[in-house]
Order: C-alpha cells, then sequence, then structure tokens
C-alpha cells in the first residue's frame, strides 16, 4: 500500500535538503569553516531559506511534531549562522582601536569627569585628614597594601622603597600580579555600577584616599617630588584606567535609574555596550600600565626620566581619546 | 460544550516561547532556557574552570621540579600562572561565547546559546557587558560569603550577602529569566538543542489491513495524536499496553492485533484525518474541540 499523507510526501521530497544544511551548519559550527568550500558556503542560505520555506509548509500541513521541531531547532540553527556577526577577528580588533575605543571613551566624558573629581576630592580628603593626624594612616590603606611605609618609617626606609630595585629579580611575576589584580578591580568597579552608582563613586573616593594618604607620608619626609614621579610614571595610565571603569559604571547606574526618553532596558542595553567598549580598552590600558610598573618603574630610577614618561604617557592617551576626529 | 475548552491553554512550555521573526517573515519561537539548565551549565562551566586551573598548576608544578630553579622558570612559572587564572577567569566565557556557537561547553552540553533579544547578530560588545556583570553576580557574592574575622560585624556580613541575594537571584524574579548581565547586554539565553530527525511513525509499518470507522476517527484531536506520537517512539511496552486499552474501548474496536500495531495503524489513520481537516483549515486541538 502506498502511503498517501501529504506531510510523509512532503518530507520525503525535502528531506535530502534538510540533511545536507545540518551536515554544513554542524561543519560549520564546529569552527572548521576553512573545511567548507566556496560553493558549501554559498549553499548555506538558500538551504536556510529552503529549510525555512519547509518549516512554514509543515506547520500548515503536518501533525508529525517530531518533524516540527526538528525544522524549528534546524531553522533556528541556520537563522543564526546565516544573520549572526560576521567581522573576523582581526577586523574587529583594528576597528576597536581605530575607532570603537576613542568614540566610546569620548562619549563618556561627563561620566569621567565626574570619576575624576571624585578621585581627587579622595586624595585631597585624605591629605586634610593626614595632616590633622598621622593615626589616619591604618585606617585608610590596608597593611598588606603598606609593606611598611607610613607615618613611623624613616627617610631612608622610604627613599629605598622609592629608588630599590628588588634586586630586578621576580619582575615579571610582579608586573603580572600588578595587571591582574588591578585589572579585576577595574572590572569590579564597573560592575558595582549597576547598583545605582553608589559603591562605585565610594570605591573613586576611597582610590583617591590611598594614593592622598601615601603622598603625605612621603612629604613628610621631603620626598613628595620622588614619590611623585615613583607613582606617576604608571600611575597616570592606571590611574586614567581605572577612572574609565568608574566612568562605564556610572553611565550603566545613571540609565538604570533615569533610562530617559527610551524603554530601560532598551537604555540599559545601549549604555552596557558602549560600557563594554569602554572596559575592554581598560584592560588594555592596565596591561600597559603593568608592564610600566613593574619594569619601568625598577629599571628608571631617575625622578625626572620618571616624570618625562608619565608626562609622554598623559600625552598620549589624551590625544588618542579627545583628538578631534578628520571629517571623511 | 465549555468555554474553557475553547480557549488556547497555556503550558509551562508555552510561556517560555518567544517570537523571533526571520527577515523572511517566519517566526522561529525560540524557547527560553529554564533557570535550571542554566545553573547546570554554569556548574559545567565552573567544573570545567576550576578542573583546568587544577591541571594547570599540578604541570607547571611538575615543569619547576623537573627543571630546578633557574631564573627563568622561577620568574615565568608564577607569571603564566597568575595570567592563566586571569585569562580563565574574564575571558573563558567570552572566549567561547563569541565562538559560532555562541555557548560554552557547559551551555552547549545542556543545548543552549546565548542570543540578543533582538534577533539582530551577537557582537563583541554584548559578550563582554554580559560576562563582566558576573563580577557582580557571581565574585561578589563569594567574596562576602568567604569573608570572616574578629573585626567584621556579623551583621555586616548578613546585609552584604542579603544586598548580593539581589543580584544573584535576580533571573528568578523576571519573566525573561534574565540575569544582570543579560539585562545590561541586550541578549537572552535560549534553547538550541541539536535535534535528529527520527523516522516518521507513518512509515514504520504500512497495511495491517486495519480499518476503521468515521466515529473512531473523530474521537481524539491533535493533542492526543501527540501523545501517541510519544508513546510510539518510547517504545515502552507497559505504556504501550494501556494506551492501546483505553483507545480500543474509547473506539469500541476489540482485536486481538498487537499492541505495537494496532497503535501504529491507528495514529497513522488518525494523523491522515486530521491532516486532512487541517488542509480544509479546521485544526482540531483535542477531543473535546468539536466543530
Amino acid at each position: 500500500m502506498e502511503i498517501t499523507l501529504k506531510s510523509y510526501q512532503f518530507r520525503k521530497a525535502r528531506e535530502a535538503e534538510w540533511q545536507r544544511l545540518e551536515d554544513l551548519l554542524a561543519r560549520f559550527e564546529s569552527g572548521r569553516q576553512s573545511s567548507l568550500t566556496e560553493d558549501e558556503i554559498v549553499a548555506i542560505p538558500r538551504l536556510y531559506r529552503a529549510t525555512l520555506s519547509s518549516l512554514s509548509v509543515a506547520r500548515a500541513i503536518s501533525l508529525d511534531r517530531d518533524l516540527l521541531e526538528y525544522l524549528e531547532s534546524l531553522s533556528t540553527r541556520a537563522y543564526f549562522c546565516v544573520y549572526g556577526a560576521r567581522a573576523t577577528l582581526l577586523d574587529r580588533v583594528l576597528q576597536f582601536f581605530a575607532k570603537d575605543w576613542p568614540k566610546a571613551v569620548r562619549g563618556m566624558w561627563r561620566e569621567t569627569l565626574l570619576s575624576a573629581m571624585l578621585t581627587a576630592i579622595g586624595a585631597v580628603a585624605a591629605f586634610a585628614l593626614m595632616k590633622q593626624s598621622p593615626d589616619w594612616f591604618s585606617s585608610l590603606v590596608p597593611a598588606g597594601l603598606a609593606h611598611g611605609r607610613g607615618p613611623g618609617a624613616s627617610a631612608q626606609l622610604l627613599r629605598g622603597t622609592l629608588f630599590g630595585t628588588h634586586g630586578a629579580d621576580g619582575l615579571t611575576v610582579f608586573s603580572t600580579f600588578l595587571f591582574t589584580h588591578n585589572a579585576q578591580i577595574a572590572l569590579f568597579a564597573f560592575a558595582l555600577g549597576f547598583a545605582c552608582c553608589l559603591p562605585t563613586a565610594l570605591l573613586m573616593i576611597y582610590n583617591g584616599m590611598m594614593l592622598g594618604a601615601f603622598f603625605v607620608v612621603f612629604n613628610d619626609r621631603g620626598l613628595g617630588v620622588e614619590f611623585g614621579g615613583w607613582a606617576l610614571i604608571h600611575g597616570v595610565t592606571e590611574l586614567f584606567a581605572v577612572i574609565l571603569a568608574g566612568a562605564a559604571g556610572f553611565r550603566l547606574g545613571w540609565v538604570l535609574a533615569f533610562p530617559g526618553s527610551r524603554g530601560r532596558l532598551e537604555a540599559l542595553g545601549r549604555a552596557g555596550r558602549e560600557a563594554a567598549v569602554v572596559m575592554a580598552g581598560v584592560i588594555v590600558m592596565l596591561a600597559f600600565a603593568g608592564l610600566l610598573e613593574g619594569f619601568g618603574r625598577q629599571l628608571i630610577t631617575s625622578t625626572w626620566i620618571r616624570y618625562s614618561v608619565a608626562a609622554a604617557s598623559a600625552a598620549l592617551w589624551l590625544f588618542y581619546f579627545y583628538r578631534r576626529e578628520p571629517q571623511p | 460544550m465549555s468555554i474553557a475548552a475553547t480557549q488556547p491553554r497555556h503550558s509551562a512550555a508555552d510561556a517560555r516561547i518567544r517570537e523571533l521573526v526571520t527577515p523572511e517573515g517566519i517566526d522561529l519561537r525560540l524557547v527560553l532556557a529554564e533557570a535550571s539548565e542554566r545553573m547546570t551549565a554554569f556548574l559545567l562551566d565552573a567544573g570545567i574552570m576550576i578542573g583546568s586551573l587544577i591541571a594547570l598548576t599540578l604541570l607547571l608544578a611538575l615543569a619547576t621540579w623537573l627543571a630546578g630553579s633557574t631564573k627563568i622558570l622561577r620568574e615565568g612559572i608564577p607569571a603564566i600562572w597568575l595570567l592563566a587564572f586571569f585569562i580563565l577567569r574574564n575571558f573563558y566565557f567570552m572566549w567561547f561565547e563569541l565562538s559560532p556557537r555562541a555557548a560554552t561547553p557547559g551551555k552547549r552540553l545542556v543545548g543552549l546559546r546565548v542570543a540578543m533579544r533582538d534577533g539582530g547578530p551577537l557582537a563583541a560588545e554584548e559578550v563582554f557587558a554580559r560576562n563582566a556583570m558576573r563580577e557582580l553576580e557571581v565574585f561578589l557574592p563569594l567574596t562576602f560569603l568567604a569573608m570572616s574575622g574578629a573585626s567584621l560585624d556579623a551583621w555586616v556580613v548578613l546585609l552584604g550577602v542579603a544586598w548580593c541575594a539581589v543580584f544573584v537571584f535576580f533571573p528568578l524574579m523576571n519573566r525573561d529569566l534574565l540575569r544582570i548581565g543579560d539585562l545590561v547586554a541586550g541578549t537572552w539565553v535560549v534553547r538550541v538543542p541539536d535535534r535528529n530527525l527520527t523516522i516518521d511513525l507513518v512509515a514504520t509499518r504500512v497495511g495491517y489491513g486495519l480499518e476503521f470507522s468515521e466515529a473512531a476517527l473523530n474521537a481524539y484531536g491533535i493533542k492526543e495524536l501527540n501523545v501517541l506520537e510519544d508513546v510510539l517512539r518510547r517504545r515502552d511496552p507497559e505504556t504501550m499496553k494501556a494506551v492501546a486499552a483505553r483507545i480500543r474501548e474509547k473506539i469500541a474496536m476489540p482485536g486481538r492485533q498487537p499492541d505495537v500495531e494496532f497503535l501504529s495503524a491507528y495514529y497513522t489513520a488518525l494523523r491522515g484525518r486530521l491532516e486532512l481537516r487541517l488542509l480544509f483549515g479546521r485544526r482540531r486541538r483535542d477531543k473535546h474541540d468539536r466543530a
């Protein structure tokens, strides 16, 4: 007896196409794109449209649920393949550095300013507090970070920390540690922005306070200028990065609280994408800062060269982010 | 006929279906992942991450032991470990979600993938944003839980944990099961299981010589047909026996054919009937739905 069901005949006629699409998709998804020939790559969108039309027909004529679910799953996979992102990784990276990153940073100048101001306020506050009573130091700086540097330390010890070279040993580990540690803090500052900005603001102020507290300790021993060189050689890049991370966090928290005329979800999605671009760049900046701090600072011991490096890096970043875009 | 029977019934599965209309104009009916599936996927990924970290540590320890203490190793190995830890913690999810499957190994095993809520292409920014938020959802709570020490008030820790709980349990508090990362990136997680095309049950066996009366074919609707399909695909003798007995009673057709044969024949006939009516624009939802 011949099977006369329309849905059965329909399936028999189209099955081979679906199987072929499934096979091509499996190879595409497993990352073996290079094994696909030119013809096969061209075939995917065509087979995708054929399968979509099959799905549409099957919904109208077939009651085989297994078949419907199979077609839905296959069409969905093919949809993501056909309409997914196409740019190669290299293109994306180039575009990121040439355009996306500076543009996103420029777009966040208000938040960046706020973030920088909070850091400055923190530094000034710590300065004032320490002038009043040096005991504040222990509550501002955790003992693990102080390494014996504090109001009670002698000028000689402090000078040693500024110009000691750690025997030029262990620099790799040191700089790697600094980079991963700082990057983690920056990511944290960003994510905390979601809690309506407050924790990020606190983190920015606190970051400034630590800086201010250290400065007072060294300044009181007549090492203020030297400390400046020591801190700024990498600090320009690092502080800038942390400030940008804070700015990205602020953008997120602000949009969450005040989404504006767009819907909250949509506004948050846009802000999240911009902030993510900034943050990806922040990680890159911190990698530079880690190298400067781990190697540059330990190997360059002249205060004036340290200042020149700091000034050069500041000029570089400012030019890179805020230069006027050439009009096309 | 009651009103309730004419209303479309929304099962638990229907509540997770979301519309995604392709540019070709066809709704793909995406199915959102369940919270339990996402948790499973996350735990699998966490297991993989911790496992690879342990493996790396052992490997580096072995390398150190074999090579003795040359200067390069003394500096290089801890640096490699630190970098690997950092990369694993922050880029494991990113790397895999940027691949064509848009899923980490854990998600792939469970049959999930990340997709944009508006159906557009998933770019690096979105993947970065959704995973950077894990700091808030995973590592911050862990930090609070790991806090201890005489200087800390238990209340402070407790408040911290409660505060974090908002972020951790956020997906359970909205309809689309969005976690904060999804919210910020405009993404969601959907089910895309790898399905194979199974045989058409109609094709398994034909010609039993069983004929069904008009009344017998009018006994059931699409819902019952789907249940019968499941039963036939599972091939559990006990269930088939029970189902066959029910149907025989309902359509008043006692017989001595084996259950499989009877059910297959009835399935083919019923599907033929219902599909024919479908072609004429009549979709009979279930046995209560009578025209």
